[in-house]
């Protein structure tokens, strides 16, 4: 900011692939010091570019400058040399070592042949106190939340002597509270000089923090803005080129006619500590009823209990006029509870197999992709080319194995079969994470239609607009417990994030 | 075009497998100052005699239906070491009841093989229940229950079940199965097909009983829903507990297939061959069928190929003494492939992943750019 000069200055860059142009004609003129975002939907290119940055690909035509001076990497190693770090998405540390150890992993200071572990930890501190980032050097990682781990990572690229920070989704793994505390030491890292690229495709968070914003979409930089300058529904409709839907469904649908009831429900570790506590909630028939809680406070246990994974220690769970709450998970699937998981390649997908065997995940003894004990293979492949059709998933035929699918496909292949199913009951987990703007739109709008044709939909979710935007009752839980009904027409974001974190005591009846 | 390129895909790996351990094994003939190619062309030669044909199909037998035993396991995650001691424990007891009664042969073989596939679940019962109730892993546990197979057989036939011939003699052995439990050869077919068959060669019927579990295990894996959900467990088990698949149950059942399987290896030994249960009863099927079942990718058709190169091997390795050349060396070439085949396999799949990742893009891209294309115009 202090100088005209640029720390990154990308011109013209293009990469392409076999038969495909991953990044074409893209420029991007970093200014020193500053937080430039970088936003795009999902295979927009951005990842590409930031390879291309990061040394680990070559650029087919294109000039890159670091500080005024042209570069031409080869390697990541030449690109950490004139000062450019990566922070992954995914993240690269070694969980048996020490936060110490991890950070120093591969430029360890050397007494000898020794690690210099005083001298380690002096830097260490060093940098952790200029920049603001406080860490317990002897913990070990495996220890650490999912916040700490993130900052571990920041602080092993900056003692490698990084000034140019990319950071690739760093909030796709955090909660609000998290995301906050990362915002506090990416501004605490821009005081002291630090250039950041932050790649997200969340435009709030884009907008609270960046100081710049370039827009990728199909490939190539279509514009750059000033946040102050740009609403969120703008820049999306940037990415996408086009208008966008919202995630709201006004125009209640929701029946008298009561499809999940959940009463006392609780599930305790072997210890005997709630990991849900006493959970009464009942959705009817046309509703959407959303759980909103920071994560990790019974949100999956709850799920578990419901799908009849984990079993519980008190309770009744009625799905329709019956007490499920002692079936097994098979059953429940086939009395018509259908499951988007929040984890797709993890509870979602087998991703070596086709298309058309994950379209029979969790449907493989009903007809049409059984006939008894048998598979029915014809009628199978008619089911998912069905699915494929009307569930817009974009992919060349049915036999491809899932892996080969775009995230946002893979979920809109699941969304599909789920629905296809003719569930009575859906328990949708973080329904649109991690997937772009146009495959978001898509699973907002076939929830909507669920619900319209008298599903009863849990939607658990960590984005409070989605939450806000699409439930019909709100309910928070906080350690397990229920703390609080809301009606999501009056509610703000504010106020919900204040009963997700316990702040609000007792419960408010306002629906 | 892209059928063939698929079968080329699938065949690359394990032909690559076998032209390294062919070089790999040239070096060591090579040291013990044998001419590799001599070496080779006498196996060759050997080996493709009729009577080592048949020979090969033989000693096929038993290695299929062991790599069938291991890859049902494989297909759903499971590692069952122990087909070695299930196979030899159950030998022994279909030995011993089957020398036991006089039945008529409809009666008597299915006895025998009914016996042998109930003790090999019994064997395989206590690490299934192990890992089911108290989370052992079955590696660990079946590799313990081979110790104690090994050590339980040689008790029970020296104390119990030894009715050996002789006093002098110094191989222990149960009874004689009668004609009635012995499982007919197959030299009628072969000699009404017209063939020539050298004096001492006999295809062993149980041929027939191994074809029919490869089919059997084609069917059951790919066809049905049991199948489905056994390799919907090997690829993602947190996605077929969600789906419905009960984990234990899953374990179980698969695990009891495995030991039941593994159960038949000895049989066409014991009904086909040496009627009876010695001390010198073959032994290391269960592990070369880990192998074997590597080699075949856990396929039916794969797993036959497998065996009838191992059966090959093992069979053409018996003139290299002739020659002077250690037999032995055969050993090395099976172990070499049997590595080299997994590091192919995994080359040709990441390969594949690759190609078919680009195909899709590439697909995409042609279309989406039609439509956008139409779009603008």
């Amino acid at each position: 900011m202090t100088d005209t000069q640029l720390a990154v200055d990308i011109r013209g860059i293009t990469k392409r692939f076999p038969g495909v142009v991953a990044n074409r004609d893209i420029n991007l003129a970093v200014a020193q010091g500053e937080i430039h975002a970088i936003v795009g939907e999902n295979g927009a290119g951005k990842s590409t570019l930031m390879k291309i940055l990061y040394g680990m690909q070559r650029p087919d035509e294109g000039t890159i400058a670091v500080d005024g001076v042209a570069q031409d990497f080869r390697s990541p190693t030449d690109a950490i040399e004139v000062g450019i770090g990566m922070v992954h998405q995914h993240f690269m540390l070694a969980d048996n070592l020490t936060v110490l150890e991890n950070i120093v992993l591969g430029n360890e200071p050397r007494r000898g042949p020794l690690l210099d572990v005083a001298e380690s930890r002096r830097r260490i501190n060093e940098l952790a106190e200029t920049y603001g980032f406080p860490v317990h050097t002897d913990d070990l990682v495996e220890r650490l939340g999912v916040g700490e781990r993130q900052r571990v990572e920041i602080l092993k690229v900056l003692f490698r002597g990084a000034r140019i920070l990319i950071l690739d989704e760093p909030t796709a793994v955090l909660v609000p509270q998290e995301v906050d505390e990362l915002f506090k030491n990416l501004r605490e890292l821009k005081r002291e000089g630090v250039t950041i690229i932050f790649i997200s495709h969340k435009l709030d968070e884009v907008l609270s923090i960046a100081d710049t914003i370039t827009v990728i979409r199909a490939g190539t930089t279509v514009d750059t803005v000033d946040p102050s300058e740009v609403t969120a529904r703008q820049l999306a409709e940037l990415m996408v080129g086009s208008e966008l839907p919202t995630p709201e469904t006004r125009e209640s649908t929701v029946t008298d006619e009561v499809e999940l009831d959940v009463q006392g429900v609780t599930i305790r570790t072997d210890e005997g500590r709630a990991l849900i506590d006493d959970v009464t909630f009942r959705i009817r028939r046309g509703e959407v009823v959303g759980i909103a809680g920071v994560e990790g406070n019974g949100q999956h246990e709850l799920i578990s209990a419901l799908l009849g994974t984990h079993p519980i220690d008190a309770g009744t769970i009625r799905l329709g006029d019956t007490d499920i709450a002692h079936w097994s998970t098979r059953d429940r699937r086939e009395a018509g509870i259908g499951y988007i998981p929040q984890d797709r390649q993890r509870e979602g997908l087998l991703l070596s197999s086709p298309l058309w065997e994950n379209t029979m995940l969790g449907h493989q003894g009903r007809p049409p992709f059984a006939r008894g004990r048998w598979l029915n293979l014809k009628g199978a492949h008619r089911r998912t080319e069905q699915t494929i059709a009307e569930f817009d998933v974009r992919t060349p035929n049915a036999d491809v194995a899932a892996y080969s699918l775009s995230g946002g496909n893979q979920q809109k292949l699941i969304v599909g079969r789920e629905m296809t199913a003719g569930p009575s009951m859906l328990i949708a987990a973080h329904p649109t994470r991690g997937i772009d703007v146009g495959a978001q739109a898509a699973v907002w709008e076939q929830l909507r239609q669920a619900r319209a044709a008298g599903l009863a939909v849990l939607l658990v979710s960590a984005d409070l607009e989605e939450l806000i935007g699409l439930s019909d009752t709100l309910l928070v839980i906080y350690r397990g417990r229920i703390v609080a009904q809301l009606d999501p027409a009056i509610v703000t974001a504010q106020e919900l994030g204040s009963y997700m974190t316990g702040a609000h005591a007792g419960s408010e009846a306002s629906a | 075009m892209d059928l063939l390129r698929r079968i080329a895909l699938a065949l690359a790996a394990p032909v690559l497998a076998v032209v390294f351990a062919l070089a790999v094994s040239s070096v060591f003939l090579l040291l013990a100052d044998a001419s590799p190619l001599e070496a080779y062309s006498s196996m060759w030669s050997y080996g493709t005699r009729s009577d080592s044909l048949i020979s090969m199909v033989n000693r096929a037998v038993p290695l299929y239906i062991s790599g069938l035993a291991v890859a049902i396991g494989f297909k759903m995650g499971l590692f069952n070491i122990g087909v070695e001691g299930q196979y030899r424990i159950a030998a022994v007891g279909a030995a011993a009841v089957g020398a036991s009664v006089t039945l008529p042969p409809l009666l008597h073989v299915p006895l025998i093989l009914v016996t042998a596939v109930v003790v090999g679940m019994a064997w395989v019962a206590i690490p299934a229940v192990l890992k089911v109730t108290r989370g052992v892993h079955e590696v660990i546990s079946t590799i313990m229950m081979n110790a104690i197979s090994v050590g339980l057989t040689a008790w029970l036939l020296a104390n119990y079940l030894d009715r050996r011939s002789s006093e002098t003699s110094l191989i222990l052995s149960t009874g004689l199965i009668p004609e009635s439990g012995r499982f007919p050869s197959l030299n009628p077919v072969l000699e009404w097909l017209g063939l020539e068959l050298r004096t001492g060669s006999n295809l062993q019927g149980f041929v027939v009983i191994a074809a029919l579990l490869g089919v059997a295990f084609y069917v059951v894996v790919w066809r049905t829903r049991f199948g489905y959900e056994l390799r919907a467990s090997g690829v993602n088990a947190s996605a077929a507990l969600v789906a419905g698949v009960n984990p234990k149950a899953m374990v179980l059942k698969t695990l009891f297939i495995s030991g039941g399987l593994a159960g038949l290896v000895g049989m066409s030994q014991l009904l086909g061959f040496s009627y009876r249960y010695t001390t010198d009863f073959p032994v290391m099927y269960g592990f070369n069928g880990i192998a074997v079942a590597l080699l075949g990718r856990n396929h039916p058709f794969g797993i036959a190929l497998g065996a009838l190169l191992f059966g090959f091997m093992d069979r053409s390795a018996q003139i290299l003494d002739l020659e002077g050349i250690p037999k032995e060396i055969v050993v090395i070439m099976q172990g070499v492939i049997v590595i080299s085949v997994v590091v192919a396999y995994e080359l040709v799949r990441r390969y594949r992943q690759d190609q078919e990742q680009r195909a899709v893009t590439r697909e995409l891209a042609a279309t989406e750019g039609g439509a956008g294309a139409a779009a603008a115009a």
